[in-house]
């Protein structure tokens, strides 16, 4: 069987456009918001329908992972700290700061370098090709590469990440306890 | 329109080009510091999303740097995930610390540094 014309996805135009056009309305949702909470239920929208394109580029455990640390974890994070401190006095305060004019330069300079680098660069993005798996392939493909002694190039940096979220958490600790 | 309807990787570059920006005004723009770190979120999910979107392209890549088994794109997007999950949790809890002492979540009345 030939592993490029074999089961192509389906209605893939459609569903990109419909994830892209929630993340970007998410995200356009995210900076206007006054309301803090607002913004943050915009954000779990945009990275749910980011974790929809995972799925759509053949990622799922990334997508897995895209759901339940951000969705799950951080963003809970985020509501608990938006309930720890004060909302009702920040939503009455002016929301934008006088750098919007700076803002929109930097917006517009990178948005320029972004254009310029995808119109010149075009003919090196071809469409990539479909390729199958076979079913529960991607975890542990990623898995060995996490983990396995002899294919494995990532086993260092996985020890030093395990490394980065101890320091964060005593640092998370140190910084939001009153007295230690 | 051949273009616009066949999804390559260039259109997942474009959204996240469009995410990286939109995260950039609202770091550059907003004062509230939640609203702050929620962008620095957006800004990584661009690069996450740029991240998986290049490893498919290189499944599809003939050789031996290609192949269904090219998926490092996907584990340095694991990484940036955790990385974003450490950054949330030291950010936040600066955010508590600051709003403690200051009664305020504005960035620009963050001034005890300032000389």
């Amino acid at each position: 069987m030939n592993p490029v014309t074999a089961n192509p996805p389906v209605a893939t135009a459609f569903f990109f456009y419909l994830l892209a056009a929630t993340m970007i309305i998410g995200g356009i949702m995210v900076i206007t918001r006054k309301n803090a909470v607002h913004s943050a239920l915009a954000l779990i929208t945009a990275l749910l329908a980011q974790a929809g394109l995972y799925l759509m580029l053949y990622a799922p455990f990334v997508a897995g992972v895209q759901i339940i640390l951000y969705a799950g974890g951080i963003m809970v994070l985020f509501l608990f700290v938006i309930m720890l401190i004060s909302i009702e006095r920040t939503v009455k305060e002016r929301q934008f700061n006088k750098q919007w004019l700076v803002g929109i330069a930097a917006a517009a300079a990178l948005g320029g370098l972004f254009i310029a680098v995808f119109t010149k660069g075009n003919a090196l993005f071809p469409a990539a090709k479909v390729v199958n798996y076979e079913e529960g392939g991607n975890t542990q493909a990623i898995a060995s590469l996490l983990f396995d002694q002899h294919a494995g190039m990532y086993m260092f940096a996985f020890e030093i990440a395990s490394l980065l979220l101890l320091v964060a958490i005593i640092g998370a600790v140190v910084m939001a306890k009153k007295r230690i | 329109m051949d273009a616009l309807l066949h999804i390559s990787t260039l259109h997942y570059l474009v959204l996240g080009a469009a995410l990286f920006l939109l995260g950039v005004i609202g770091v550059l723009t907003r004062r509230n510091v939640v609203i702050v770190l929620m962008s620095i979120e957006l800004i990584l999910n661009a690069v996450n999303l740029n991240l998986v979107a290049f490893s498919r392209y290189w499944q599809g890549m003939p050789g031996h740097l290609g192949g269904p088994a090219a998926l490092h794109g996907q584990v340095f997007a694991i990484f940036v995930i955790t990385d974003a999950a450490a950054e949330a949790a030291v950010g936040l809890g600066i955010l508590i610390a600051f709003f403690r002492n200051k009664e305020t979540v504005n960035v620009d009345e963050v001034n005890l540094l300032k000389w």
